[in-house]
């Protein structure tokens, strides 16, 4: 899951190599927490949170396979 | 940017060995010469092959087949990746078993996947290209569904004489109906609300 936010988020950035990404697992859920630089917080949350909403859809439903729920914070 | 280094006896033999290691055709790359050919001196003293540098370009199809194949691979999905490449736009139709965790809910994920797509892949391209993305003809089957739909509901429109308000649908689906029920001539559809919750309406005509 760490993984795909990772993914998702590093193909949407200028600056890749910014990309932080940390979990917190808890027994039935975890969260996902999303760093990226600065200037690069717009191409990860997106007019009125469009794209932050897009990467939650896509996590959640891969989330849905391993039974969590996940959250995915951007910090 | 994947390239490699080729010599041959001319430029056009040492492109043809890297194009076909790299199994892409001519105009998907871009050429640098390192070094022309030089026959030398009586075809001996300081002969010399011809050196090119081949780059693979960096097409919006390429981009896009690439991160897919990328969050495929994450996800554990089994899936085939076609792939169309037009003028303005790019087709893209995934295959496999167990695909509906990507379609999501009203094409719900399946659209997220796209928008997601189409950002990353048309990043740092001189063209953009509009991506659409379909998994086992999701996207055929729901326009069919949203037509039966419109016309049932226009239908009923003009038989109760009142407005029949649609659920909130995103864009895509909304122009559907529109075009669905452009051509009649005793209702006539708007759309009303903020998105993501604008929803058509269908109004008969008095």
């Amino acid at each position: 899951m760490k993984e795909l936010v990772e993914t998702l988020a590093k193909a949407l950035v200028d600056h890749p190599e910014m990309v932080t990404v940390d979990m917190i697992e808890r027994e039935k859920s975890c969260v996902i927490e999303l760093r990226v630089a600065q200037d690069d917080m717009g191409k990860v949350i997106g007019k009125q949170g469009k794209i932050a909403r897009a990467i939650r859809t896509v996590v959640k439903a891969a989330a849905t396979k391993e039974r969590k729920k996940v959250t995915v914070e951007i910090i | 940017m994947s390239y490699i280094e080729k010599s041959g006896k001319t430029v056009d033999d040492a492109v043809d060995s890297a194009l076909a290691e790299l199994n892409v055709s001519l105009n998907e790359v871009e050429i640098e010469i390192i070094e022309e050919p030089s026959k030398g001196l009586f075809g001996f003293i300081g002969v010399k092959p011809a050196r090119v540098r081949v780059k693979v370009k960096e097409t919006v199809a390429r981009q896009a087949r690439d991160i897919l194949s990328k969050i495929m691979k994450i996800m554990k999905l089994e899936v085939d990746i076609d792939l169309v490449e037009k003028d303005e736009k790019v087709l893209i139709n995934i295959k496999g078993p167990d695909l509906g965790i990507l379609i999501g809910k009203r094409g719900e994920t399946l659209d997220a996947l796209q928008y997601l797509v189409n950002l990353s892949a048309n990043k740092n391209v001189e063209k953009r290209k509009r991506i659409f993305i379909d998994i086992e003809g999701y996207r055929k089957r729901r326009e069919d569904t949203l037509k039966k739909l419109a016309y049932k509901l226009a239908d009923k429109a003009r038989q109760r004489g009142r407005n029949v308000i649609l659920e909130p649908m995103n864009s895509m689906e909304r122009r559907i109906i529109h075009t669905a029920l452009q051509g009649r001539d005793d209702i006539y559809t708007f759309s009303e609300g903020e998105e993501p919750y604008r929803k058509i309406i269908i109004a008969p005509k008095k």
